[in-house]
């Protein structure tokens, strides 16, 4: 049984797959670079070999074409029929959740926390070196703890 | 109005007046023939009664001024009213070489927009580099006011070169900090003791070659960081972060870092 959709039967088997993320109408993909850096669409409609027509209407990217290179896909996908209307493309982007989802998925998190980062302040980069400095502390202490016991145990 | 109009009229018969009794006086050159006077111009141009002219004492145009050194004639002949240095016949006067050159007391000091007072600084060059510091003022000369404070990090009050600092957006609260007054440039000079009398022996042999402290910085740095030491300690941490010094490792790079 092949589940995905573009005849791609030659990369999937039934036990291991090599891709799992596919380009189909209603994939949300994250767009890399561009003018639209950082936002999520649903891939509407393939257009050739290199660009497809995306939208995002609750993440604010207007429907456009868009190449592939850009994009990049995500696990999720919404359940809209090819060259569906933005309303439509709305509702279910809506009815799926995808906004939350993303938000709570490791991915994002990771973007998050890489902008964190890079607009740390000198002094935050201090604060940062302390609290880590005490974690680690803690953590050694307490191996040591048991690394002692598992040592006394032995003997 | 009314009054400056009358004050006119008043001089004006005044004048009539005048004119009136000159009038009356008439020509004093008789006349011979129709056309032809008793007095030539020039006698009539002449005053009767001879004055004598009190002979003006000119400004020297010149001063010969002595001028040091040998073998170069010991005086030299300086014109106190020189030619000029535009003739109008060029089209736009040349300026001086020296024209909007100012001297160094004159110059703009300029302080970039992230130092302000309070900003904790990063220093780059000299003995205190990589220590982070807070900013107090901007002296005279354009050099900055810093201070360690002395208890935290060992940097006095000093000066420091704002081309040389990275200036942090940490801020303190500096409001509430009386500076002394007597905190200037001259205060912090370096003072030169360096008098070459003898060439022989003792070139090198300056007087002050340590630095001594005395009572009065000791005085000014104990008066500034007694205003200071408890504002940081309002700020969670920034004790820590002034005690310890800036440093590059692996994978830091300054252009990428905010500071």
């Amino acid at each position: 049984m092949c589940l995905c959709i573009f005849g791609f039967d030659l990369f999937c088997s039934i036990i291991n797959c090599v891709f799992k993320r596919f380009v189909e109408i209603g994939r949300v993909a994250f767009i890399a670079f561009g003018p639209h850096e950082g936002k999520l669409v649903a891939i509407v409609d393939v257009i050739d070999q290199n660009r497809a027509l995306v939208d995002g209407p609750c993440t604010g990217v207007k429907r456009q074409a868009m190449p592939f290179k850009c994009l990049q896909l995500t696990d999720y996908v919404i359940k809209v029929p090819h060259s569906a209307r933005q309303k439509y493309v709305r509702r279910a982007w809506e009815k799926a959740e995808i906004n939350k989802k993303w938000e709570e998925s490791s991915w994002a998190k990771k973007i998050e926390a890489r902008k964190k980062r890079a607009t740390m302040s000198d002094f935050d980069r201090y604060k940062v070196m302390k609290a880590k400095k005490m974690r680690n502390k803690i953590i050694k202490h307490e191996l040591k703890k048991l690394q002692k016991a598992a040592s006394q145990k032995k003997a | 109005m009314a009054e400056g109009d009358k004050k006119k009229e008043g001089d004006k018969k005044k004048e009539g007046d005048q004119k009136k009794k000159a009038r009356k006086h008439g020509s004093r050159n008789p006349v011979l023939v129709r056309g032809i006077g008793r007095y030539s111009r020039s006698a009539m141009y002449a005053p009767v009664t001879k004055v004598e002219k009190k002979i003006k004492e000119r400004a020297p145009a010149k001063v010969v001024k002595t001028v040091g050194g040998d073998k170069n004639g010991g005086t030299r002949v300086v014109k106190l009213r020189k030619l000029p240095r535009y003739y109008p016949t060029e089209d736009v006067p040349r300026k001086l070489r020296s024209h909007g050159i100012k001297p160094f007391s004159q110059h703009r000091r300029k302080l970039r927009k992230s130092i302000s007072p309070g900003t904790v600084l990063i220093l780059l060059t000299g003995r205190h580099r990589g220590k982070r510091v807070v900013f107090l003022k901007q002296l005279g000369t354009g050099l900055l006011l810093v201070t360690g404070p002395l208890a935290l990090n060992r940097v006095p009050l000093r000066r420091a070169h704002q081309k040389f600092c990275i200036a942090t957006t940490t801020k303190v609260d500096i409001s509430s900090v009386k500076i002394p007054k007597t905190l200037t440039d001259t205060y912090f000079k370096k003072k030169k003791l360096r008098r070459p009398k003898h060439q022989e022996g003792e070139i090198f042999d300056t007087e002050k070659e340590k630095y001594q402290l005395t009572e009065q910085r000791k005085a000014d740095q104990k008066a500034v960081d007694s205003q200071l030491l408890p504002l940081i300690k309002k700020v969670p941490q920034l004790k820590g972060y002034l005690r310890s010094t800036f440093c590059l490792s692996n994978g830091v790079y300054p252009h990428k870092l905010v500071f």
